[in-house]
């Protein structure tokens, strides 16, 4: 499964369009990272703990909506975009969304 | 009293580790962006190259925290109004931090060339209301081989 977020494969012809595919989870907060996340916010710097946290929704994001993808007999997701959002105060929503396309 | 004594403590240790901190991850990053000078970047929606090998989607982030002095700075500025210069590095370090790090997961698949770069900042509330827990930098592209 080939995922970019270029429009267009160089040297490929979009054979099919499948319509738009995405995948999204919502995760919450860590008591203890957050926690740690208090004790960071007086001398500043990376929060690991949440970087951590938001790549690993990101990757689950992306692979929902690979499976999606695959559900629809797509061989490539084109033009992928993502977006979060905040739903709550301890709770983030990560969406990946994209065009589904078979690639001749 | 005692609470002012606190607030003045924070805002003194915020200050200094703060700024030994910045100043660390500044030199990091100009490090860093000499070492990974020969990756390019690309706004471009469409590539530069005609024929690449592959093309994978590369990503690179970070959750950043501004010290207590920043946060109190920033919250006197909101006043006034202006330019509110301690937040201003604060993200321009995890912009750079986040292409950093796009750039090292490029350079892992051997690729030099990221085409259709976006960047997303999204920040994290914190659990009083109205405060904030850090800001998420994200920068992504299509990272091309050929």
């Amino acid at each position: 499964m080939l995922v970019t977020n270029l429009e267009i494969v160089p040297g490929k012809r979009i054979g099919k369009h499948l319509g738009l595919v995405q995948g999204s989870t919502v995760r919450s907060k860590h008591v203890g990272k957050d926690i740690l996340a208090g004790l960071k916010n007086i001398v500043g710097g990376e929060l690991k703990g949440y970087t951590d946290l938001l790549k690993e929704a990101r990757e689950e994001a992306t692979t929902r909506m690979v499976k999606q993808a695959e559900s629809v007999g797509a061989n490539a997701v084109l033009n992928v975009r993502y977006s979060t959002s905040s739903i709550t105060q301890g709770a983030a929503e990560m969406l990946a969304y994209g065009t589904a396309v078979f690639l001749e | 009293m005692l609470d002012l004594a606190i607030f003045a403590t924070l805002v003194v240790i915020g200050y200094i580790v703060g700024r030994i901190l910045e100043a660390r991850h500044y030199k990091s990053i100009r490090a860093r962006e000499q070492d990974y000078g020969d990756i390019m970047l690309f706004a471009s929606r469409f590539p530069p190259t005609l024929n690449p090998l592959r093309q994978d989607l590369v990503a690179g982030s970070v959750v950043v925290s501004a010290d207590y002095f920043k946060t109190a700075v920033a919250r006197l500025q909101g006043i006034v109004g202006g330019r509110l210069k301690s937040y201003e590095t604060l993200l321009d370090r995890a912009r750079r931090e986040a292409i950093l790090r796009m750039k090292e997961e490029a350079r892992g698949r051997g690729s030099r060339m990221i085409v259709n770069v976006k960047f997303q900042t999204f920040s994290i509330p914190g659990r009083k209301p109205g405060s904030l827990a850090g800001v998420e930098m994200l920068a992504y592209g299509t990272a091309l081989l050929d």
